[in-house]
């Protein structure tokens, strides 16, 4: 199997350059693409990318394979098309070296929408209790595991990483507005309510077609809209 | 939360809202007018001009461009923060763009009334 690899290394290089690899690979088997990577590595011990968990939990290994984002350690072979498999860091994030991004700017973005409970009621004895049904608002939002596969993938989040929080800090920020147990509902709305933060999202779901864990941001934002509204109008 | 001193409203809201609104307007013109200038086989210029005598559609056309001047306003202030990324270029074309719609809103209500 062949597989090109987007190459980089800023004390050598003055441009990034693609490079292409062969491996063998038995026919009938599968593997995951980190497992392939990771074969590749001992054919050329420079490439660099991140890897940890290598089952889909951490989010470390976030990477473009033939032009959409993805996990490497989730993505079988079998499910990628072509004769060549195309391998490039997430889109939109300078890169440090060959598949390794820098993440600043994506964990600020993370850090703007306060990513924990704030609650300013008198403190509880025990704990702050929560229904089945106040938890179950919750599903489909706490799973997010930062791996920056959605918002590298939203043109928004390209042109304005600096201003717009992306669909992963807007999922997660939906996620503590929704929180019964949060009590900065309002703030964390107000906080949003500008030009940017939430409103450059043209709803064109490309986070949505790309989240590894099954995750739907553009849903969490328009609920966050939706609030607003209720409280704007 | 981003301060920006070049778009219509001073909230995201306020701008989504009016985007939405008059896009509904600007549909539903373009849908009379269709409709008009297809049921109308005989189409001349006393037959417009009555069209446009009629109140109603003075206000109809009126409501038209001026969600035409808030949609264009709203929608090229993106675009230009999205893609115009030097300073000066960038503040030169918002402007231009709201004194131009600005211009167009006042034409428009100049054709329309005729004072």
């Amino acid at each position: 199997m062949r597989f090109s690899i987007y190459r980089y290394d800023p004390d050598k290089d003055k441009k990034p350059s693609m490079k292409d690899y062969e491996l063998e690979i038995e026919p009938g088997s599968d593997m995951m693409l980190l497992d392939a990577l990771q074969l590749l590595k001992e054919q050329d011990p420079t490439i660099g990318f991140r890897r940890s968990c290598r089952e889909g939990v951490c989010g470390s290994d976030g990477v473009n394979v033939n032009g959409k984002n993805a996990l490497a350690c989730i993505t079988p072979l079998s499910s990628l098309k072509g004769k060549k498999i195309t391998v490039r860091p997430l889109p939109g994030l300078p890169v440090i070296r060959d598949l390794v991004v820098d993440m600043a700017q994506f964990y600020r973005q993370y850090e703007k929408i306060r990513p924990y409970l704030i609650n300013n009621d008198e403190q509880p004895v025990r704990e702050h209790l929560q229904s089945p049904e106040d938890r179950e608002k919750l599903d489909g939002l706490y799973e997010c595991i930062l791996c920056a596969c959605c918002s590298t993938a939203c043109p928004s989040f390209w042109w304005n990483p600096d201003k717009f929080v992306g669909p992963s800090g807007l999922l997660q920020a939906y996620r503590f507005i929704i929180d019964s147990r949060d009590t900065e509902t309002e703030s964390r709305l107000e906080d949003l309510d500008d030009a940017y933060s939430l409103f450059r999202c043209r709803g064109i779901m490309n986070c949505v077609s790309v989240c590894p864990k099954g995750l739907n941001p553009t849903k969490a934002i328009g609920h966050i809209r939706n609030m607003m509204l209720n409280r704007g109008v | 939360m981003v301060k920006s001193v070049t778009s219509v409203g001073r909230s995201g809201l306020h701008d989504w809202m009016i985007q939405r609104v008059s896009a509904v307007i600007l549909a539903a013109y373009s849908i009379y007018i269709g409709v008009f200038v297809l049921s109308t086989p005989d189409l001349h210029f006393s037959v417009w001009q009555g069209l446009f005598a009629q109140t109603e559609i003075k206000i109809f056309s009126f409501l038209a461009i001026l969600s035409l001047c808030f949609h264009a306003w709203i929608g090229l202030w993106i675009i230009s923060t999205d893609y115009l990324n030097i300073l000066a270029l960038r503040l030169v074309f918002q402007v231009v763009v709201i004194i131009l719609c600005l211009a167009f809103l006042l034409w428009g209500a100049q054709i329309l009334w005729g004072f």
